[in-house]
């Protein structure tokens, strides 16, 4: 099978997973809604103004849509930062810079910004700022001679991560109470249903973070020989690890903007495709964007379900399964190849 | 003709670390290459042998003097073309590469061209041809990071191969491999040589490898040019002693006639060693 067919055939499993789990969580939710009511709703027989037409086209819909963008952003930026350093265990949340991230959004918010058009720009452009300067921060902290040695990253990550929690805490003392609350929700790492102007812009600069990372996945096969290698093959070292960067900060931050700081699903999702796909990126990178959005999509499902009416925070489902599975990774890594 | 590869008055110096005197540095290296032709650089440790072979494929920039690919300034070459012209095999491959030695001999195939996504079919067959040439063909499948030492090296070979390039650059080529492998890798690289005419500068501790399969021997010591020339002219032994700081002699190898350098071992102290009283 020629490589093309093989990944079409990859991603064409992965989207009927993706669409299977959609159409389930479509039927699934806090309200109890009957089967036949859904499929009413979704066929254009329900009344519009009805409960049961609000509850799926402005919330459901919605909501999975935001899991399934948020998943699969998640994932990419994971293998992504993975490639990049050369190191197993990197994530966005790991490296601290979903804590920038956040950093610059509750910033954004502090400065009032809204739900306009260019406000939520904005929004993503302070999140982006602060991913920027949390993983420029962790890389001057660990870099040692140009290399990254894979403790001193981990570790760089961590406290980084700590010193923009902190920052976020001292920021959040002083915020008004009333609007405290809205902050403490979004900063477990919460899909809630995003209004179609949010959605859009969502999708746009996860979709521009996608191309900026998979356009160079066979130069990221290659960095993995070593960048003294890669550049004796061709590639312009400096340039591609400058992109995957922007890009991976970029998918990073427009989850964290839009959805919060959800931990984990960049480790998880690349480490587990990698084990039927192997390490070729060029399958990894798409592969990831679809099997994160499924992992995300039934994390949230499970969130919204498992204690109903009731619901947990997404975030918290991610990290419970992330931290073992961080543990794992740390203590096989000499037989996980990347 | 013009010279495949030119070094004029080449000099570099590395940044001097934090505190310290200056780093390490190369000076005034100049040298021809004609295509086709086998150059071994040989020299003690830290002579500045890595340095060049950095200097050559552009990973490292001269600071004084000039290298030049086919009369043109390697600083003008783009890097996919630089690729296309010269391989280097590192002296290390990261140990454990995730990839199966077809995928990695592929690799090679990137300066070929850099945007195509996936490699043409073309690029597959130039790739099985380097494999069947350094006889790792039904080791396509094995992933790189189960292989031993000897067939990592045969396929680091491979994946340079596929570069089709016209000078092939070899870091310490036969360290790690047994005799066995060592004679492989020499009839393998004659092979490359003649048959496809590809020039190759080859980095080596190993003397008599050098004047088995060099043409020229570019000795290199502290970063300066001690001699530059024939196997016969290069390897002397006051020369060498003087270098290398230690009694050699140069005698002459009965089948091929080239110079074969042998350390005069320092005498056991007399006595029977303490363990054996």
């Amino acid at each position: 099978m020629s490589p093309a067919r093989r990944l079409l055939a990859v991603l064409a499993v992965l989207g009927a997973a993706l669409a299977a789990l959609a159409v389930a969580a479509t039927f699934l939710g806090g309200a109890a809604l009957s089967p036949a009511t859904v499929v009413a709703v979704l066929s254009g027989r329900a009344p519009a103004g009805a409960t049961e037409t609000v509850v799926i086209l402005s919330l459901r819909l919605p909501r999975i849509a935001a899991a399934s963008l948020a998943g699969g952003a998640l994932a990419v930026a994971g293998a992504a930062f993975q490639a990049l350093t050369r190191n197993p265990l990197a994530e966005p949340s790991v490296l601290g810079v979903s804590s920038g991230a956040a950093f610059g959004v509750v910033l954004a918010q502090l400065a009032g910004l809204g739900d306009s058009l260019s406000q939520l720009l904005g929004l993503a452009g302070f999140a982006f700022a602060g991913a920027l300067l949390a993983g420029t921060v962790v890389y001057l902290i660990a870099a040692v001679d140009g290399a990254l040695p894979v403790q001193t990253l981990l570790l760089a990550g961590v406290i980084v991560g700590i010193f923009f929690a902190s920052a976020i805490t001292a920021m959040t003392s002083v915020i008004d109470v009333n609007r405290l609350g809205g902050i403490i929700h979004w900063l477990l790492g919460n899909v809630g249903p995003l209004p179609p102007v949010s959605l859009a812009v969502f999708a746009g600069l996860a979709a521009l973070g996608f191309w900026l990372v998979l356009g160079r996945a066979r130069e990221l096969n290659l960095l993995a020989l070593g960048e003294e290698a890669a550049a004796q093959l061709g590639v312009m070292v400096e340039r591609l690890k400058l992109r995957i960067f922007v890009g991976a900060a970029l998918l990073t931050a427009t989850v964290v903007a839009f959805a919060g700081p959800i931990g984990f699903v960049g480790l998880i999702v690349p480490h587990a495709l990698r084990l039927f796909l192997g390490a070729d990126n060029r399958f990894l990178v798409p592969a990831t964007l679809l099997g994160g959005a499924s992992f995300l999509l039934l994390a949230d499902t499970i969130a919204r379900s498992i204690v109903a009416p009731a619901e947990l925070a997404v975030g918290v489902i991610t990290s419970l399964c992330g931290a073992p599975f961080f543990i794992w990774v740390l203590r096989t890594r000499p037989r996980v190849a990347l | 003709m013009t010279p495949l590869l030119e070094l004029d008055g080449v000099g570099f110096r590395y940044p001097a670390p934090a505190g310290g005197r200056g780093g390490f540095a190369l000076a005034d290296v100049s040298l021809a290459l004609a295509p086709g032709e086998v150059l071994a650089v040989i020299g003690p440790n830290s002579a500045g042998k890595t340095t060049l072979i950095r200097l050559l494929s552009r990973v490292l920039e001269p600071d004084a003097g000039e290298i030049r690919l086919d009369g043109r300034p390697l600083a003008e070459v783009p890097r996919a073309a630089l690729a296309r012209a010269v391989a280097v095999v590192a002296q290390d491959a990261p140990p454990a590469l995730p990839f199966s030695v077809e995928q990695l001999v592929l690799m090679g195939r990137y300066p070929h061209a850099p945007t195509r996504f996936f490699e043409s079919d073309d690029d597959r067959a130039a790739a099985r041809e380097a494999m069947a040439l350094t006889g790792v063909a039904e080791l396509a499948p094995a992933p790189v990071g189960r292989l031993g030492g000897g067939e990592r090296q045969r396929v680091m070979l491979a994946r340079a191969l596929a570069q089709r390039p016209r000078l092939l650059v070899l870091d310490e080529p036969t360290a790690h491999l047994d005799l066995r492998y060592q004679v492989e890798c020499v009839a393998l690289l004659r092979r490359v040589n003649r048959e496809r005419g590809v020039a190759i500068v080859l980095v080596s501790h190993d003397l008599d490898l050098a004047a088995e399969v060099a043409d020229r021997l570019l000795f290199l010591d502290r970063g300066r040019v001690a001699r530059l020339g024939a196997a016969v002219d290069v390897l002397e032994e006051r020369l060498l002693s003087e270098i290398y700081g230690c009694r050699v002699t140069v005698e002459r190898n009965p089948e091929s006639g080239r110079p074969s350098v042998r350390v005069v071992w320092p005498a056991a102290p007399a006595g029977a060693p303490a363990h054996r009283r």
